[in-house]
């Protein structure tokens, strides 16, 4: 990916970064419901 | 049967643990000598380009972030009430206090002059600084851990009103300790965002500050899992029912939180790498370690705590528990020397010396010898029958 501006870097980079977010925001709740579906 | 009734067996000195410990301590006195008399760098292989070494890496990086088990442990009995943690907050504390001192202890061996060593707090602040701020805070901390680790001698020694009155502050001195390990261990990995020029790009993030605070968590109740492993193993006999009955429950509450939090660490890092679109280096040789790092030390750890919360597999979280303490060591020491300083030629590379790791082997053979003293003697892992049912 090249950059020509800090505004194309700053659009990339947050944009990758909330799909990141938006996937741990998905993944952790489910994975604590992994941790403990067991639990009495 | 608790400890202090057992009858005293006649046992001979020459034990193996006697005789290895005896002989690191003598070696180590030398080092100290040497070191002392004859500076610091006829003993380091540090120079300008590697002022800090396995000394700071090691001794005090990694012995702050695995104390961290005094203040997780501690806030979560008394700050969330989850008091079948009970049985753990003593041996965390001394761990961790017994730590923090080796850390005070190591420290001096680094700067030298250790009749100097409060002059940062009392004499010449420097308050726009991150070491001054870990100082002082490492400096208070300190004292909250001897104040907090004192009832157990206090009981011992048969001090019953010194005792109640120090047990009258648990409250205060564990929050207290939390603001402090928070101020502390997230000032530790700020220290490094002075030298993005130095730190490999994997490494060095804006968020150093948020990953050395939320490691350190985990790492602490790696270490009190794991120091509890080795005390089931080594001190069982110095166990009470109360605390044999709890242990289970601590390991498997303390896995699953690790499990979680180092899962979210995980998490952020990636986080790190996407604001800095740092993915390119990850198909470097750097990228190939780090990788090592995040997934082999971290994300897998993370995987068998979690398989073993749910499983209610208590080896799982055991191996896990060391695994995680092998990464936290590898962390930091990726931080503070091996990741630093990465672009310089190989012949300028910072490799420590063999009175270094002779020094910190002596200084962590010192931590085990007095928490053993301390464990034999005082009620640390049962309640002193004088006291039961007071908590």
């Amino acid at each position: 990916m090249e950059f020509f501006t800090f505004h194309d870097f700053m659009t990339y980079t947050k944009g990758i970064t909330y799909l990141v977010m938006g996937a741990i925001l998905i993944f952790m709740p489910l994975y604590w419901l992994y941790l403990t579906d067991r639990d009495d | 049967m608790v400890a202090q009734d057992q009858p005293m067996e006649k046992s001979s000195i020459l034990t193996p643990f006697n005789v290895i410990t005896s002989i690191i301590l003598f070696v180590g006195v030398i080092l100290m000598f040497l070191r002392f008399t004859r500076g610091i760098g006829a003993v380091t292989n540090l120079d300008n380009n590697n002022p800090w070494g396995l000394w700071i890496g090691f001794d005090l990086l990694c012995g702050v972030a695995l104390a961290a088990g005094g203040y997780v442990t501690s806030s979560a009995c008394y700050v969330f009430g989850l008091k079948r943690f009970h049985s753990a907050v003593r041996p965390a504390i001394l761990t961790a206090f017994l730590g923090y001192a080796l850390v005070v202890f190591a420290l001096n061996f680094d700067v030298g002059r250790p009749w100097k060593l409060p002059y940062p707090i009392f004499v010449s602040q420097g308050t726009s600084s991150l070491l001054f701020e870990v100082g002082l805070c490492v400096f208070l901390y300190l004292t909250v851990l001897f104040v907090e680790a004192t009832p157990a001698a206090f009981e011992w020694l048969g001090f019953k009103k010194l005792r109640t009155w120090v047990v009258r502050l648990t409250l205060v001195l564990t929050i207290f300790g939390v603001v402090l390990s928070t101020l502390h261990q997230s000032s530790l990995g700020a220290l490094f965002m002075i030298v993005p020029s130095k730190l490999h790009p994997l490494w060095y993030s804006g968020y150093l500050h948020v990953y050395f605070f939320i490691s350190s968590i985990f790492a602490g109740m790696s270490m009190v899992i794991f120091e509890g492993s080795m005390a089931h193993r080594w001190l069982h006999d110095k166990m009470d029912a109360t605390h044999l009955a709890q242990s289970d429950g601590v390991v498997l509450g303390f896995g699953k939180a690790a499990s979680f939090m180092m899962m979210g660490y995980v998490g952020i890092k990636i986080i790190g790498i996407a604001v800095d679109n740092n993915w390119h280096y990850l198909s470097t040789g750097w990228g190939a370690w780090f990788l090592l790092e995040l997934i082999g030390f971290v994300l897998f750890p993370a995987i068998l705590y979690g398989m073993g919360a749910r499983e209610k597999n208590l080896t799982f979280i055991r191996i896990a528990s060391l695994w995680t303490v092998l990464g936290i060591i590898l962390n930091r020491l990726n931080i503070s020397v091996i990741a630093f300083n990465w672009q310089l030629p190989s012949d300028l590379r910072y490799v420590p010396s063999f009175m270094e790791v002779g020094t910190t082997i002596f200084i962590i053979t010192l931590g085990v010898v007095v928490y053993k003293f301390i464990v034999t003697r005082m009620p640390i892992l049962y309640e002193h029958p004088d006291y039961k049912e007071e908590h």
